[in-house]
């Protein structure tokens, strides 16, 4: 990606000014930060019918914390795909939080990925119409299920007119929908974007699926232990949902109004590996330039950065060709990178997990603290990683940069640069 | 045993309000559907639907043009009940 300026008119500098996030840990951002700062698993059995009867081989998931009807209307939640509901919570949270600015509608854009869509309304709709008929089909199926059924929800509940984008691109969307928010305030396309990802997939269909091609941990008898990224013990990804979404707006827009500023959002670099459908290239070259594209796209130097927000998800395979890319990245400077994997705790949130991170990194640069990662008992030696554990480390002060991993399905490999605003 | 106007208004009320959330006081027999209570022609497919259920009637799709009004639906209802 040529995203540098080519002319002498510097790039518009981006920066963080809302944060909303409803996850498996918390209702709101706040809530979920503070439990990620402590350490809790967000991780819980499966309580739901539906696990005995189809007899599902995984038993436990990251759900949602605050269901969504304890804070949308009755109409919201019937008209809305879970995913939708997600993206909506949090979409209002963020757009709240950055005091809902004033601004041009024309000039006010939405990019929210989702890696899976309406799953939930398919399926029911096709027993509705299986057992019940043509005629008894909710007529709002389509617009649920379709993946930019979230986007559409928050650019309607906003007014939103200079665009409403779903990027689909599996566990790297919601990271897409970042990038490309953050590109579109660049060029001049927008001045205000309400950027992030959702999903709603804990559904019999994708735990089978997931669990058909051994992605997942059958940690059935230890939930809250069964996401261990880095571990020797690791066995596979928890599935989880939930939403993450920024607020992102142009420098001098933020500047003017007097907003609070979490954070830059100073640079996103995107590869593909076009090595295999699902498994990503082991020697993790194509996620290494993506990260090294996304710090130049910063226009910093890999010696910048001081921490990694990475896309571990407790994979054997998918841990260890992240941390051969890192040190591909970063060479000899990865000894000075603090990393973590926050998804010890949330589970990963698929489509919603690149958001939701870099949400957790911009508080992370906020408060100079990265957050530990749990359940790391056993570390693989094989992982030559300064991960952070037990408890939260801080940063130092002055300018500090992070990265955010995101990688999906595809082999499509997204990074994002944060860095501290001063 | 057939249900009177006012239980057939209550019962429709309360489908109205689960689509759309509309107040049931708000759906009175005088109101249009579509210019009072802002009913799109997707919800009231719904409504439609969901008031076949409840009541045990059959609305075919070519009525449902001619319910322009609460008391259209109310009055269909009661005279095709089972």
């Amino acid at each position: 990606m040529s995203t540098s300026p080519s002319s002498s008119q510097p790039a518009r500098r981006v920066v963080i000014t809302g944060v909303g996030a409803t996850t498996p840990v918390g209702g709101t951002a706040p809530q979920t930060w503070e439990a990620i700062l402590a350490g809790r698993s967000g991780v819980r059995p499966l309580t739901q019918d539906w696990v005995s009867e189809h007899e599902l081989p995984v038993t436990f998931a990251g759900q949602i914390h605050t269901p969504p009807s304890e804070v949308l209307t009755k109409v919201e939640v019937r008209r809305n795909d879970p995913a939708g509901q997600y993206a909506l919570i949090a979409a209002r949270e963020a757009w709240a939080d950055a005091g809902s600015p004033e601004v041009e509608k024309e000039r006010l854009g939405v990019a929210v990925g989702s890696g899976i869509g309406g799953v939930w309304t398919l399926l029911d709709q096709w027993e509705v119409l299986r057992t019940r008929g043509p005629r008894r089909v909710f007529p709002l199926t389509v617009p649920m299920l379709m993946p930019n059924g979230p986007a559409a929800a928050v650019s309607l509940d906003l007014g939103a007119r200079a665009g409403a984008h779903c990027p689909v691109s599996a566990c790297a969307s919601g990271a897409e929908g970042m990038g490309l928010a953050l590109q579109m305030i660049r060029t001049g396309r927008a001045d205000v974007m309400v950027a992030g990802g959702t999903e709603a997939a804990i559904h019999p269909l994708p735990i089978a699926a997931f669990a058909a091609m051994t992605a997942l941990s059958s940690r059935n008898d230890d939930p809250e232990r069964a996401s261990r990224p880095y571990d020797v013990g690791r066995d596979g990804f928890v599935i989880a949902e939930g939403a993450g979404v920024f607020v992102l707006e142009a420098e001098e827009h933020a500047l003017a109004r007097g907003a609070t500023i979490y954070a830059e959002l100073a640079g996103v670099g995107m590869s593909s590996d076009a090595y295999h459908i699902t498994a990503g290239e082991p020697e993790g070259a194509g996620a290494a330039r993506a990260m090294e594209e996304a710090v130049a796209d910063a226009g910093l130097a890999v010696s910048d950065i001081l921490h990694i927000n990475a896309h571990a998800t407790s994979t054997p395979v998918g841990d260890l060709a992240e941390t051969k890319a890192i040190h591909r990245a970063f060479g000899s400077h990865t000894a000075n990178l603090a990393v973590t994997a926050t998804k010890s705790m949330t589970g990963h949130l698929l489509g919603a997990a690149g958001a939701l991170e870099a949400v957790l990194t911009a508080l992370t640069l906020r408060d100079r603290r990265v957050p530990p990662t749990i359940n790391l008992d056993d570390p693989d030696p094989q992982i030559d990683l300064d991960v952070v554990t037990g408890a939260p480390r801080a940063l130092p002060e002055g300018d500090v940069a992070a990265v955010n991993n995101s990688f999906g399905f595809g082999g499509v490999n997204v990074a994002l640069t944060l860095r501290t605003y001063r | 045993m057939a249900l009177s106007e006012q239980e057939i208004l209550e019962g429709l009320a309360e489908i109205v309000n689960e689509e759309t959330g509309l107040e049931p006081e708000e759906v009175q027999m005088d109101k249009s559907f579509t210019e009072d209570l802002d009913i799109d022609s997707l919800s009231m497919m719904t409504i439609v639907v969901n008031a076949e259920d409840k009541f045990g009637v059959r609305i075919p799709d070519d009525e449902v043009k001619n319910l322009t009004h609460v008391r259209d639906a109310v009055t269909y209802i009661a005279s095709n009940q089972g």
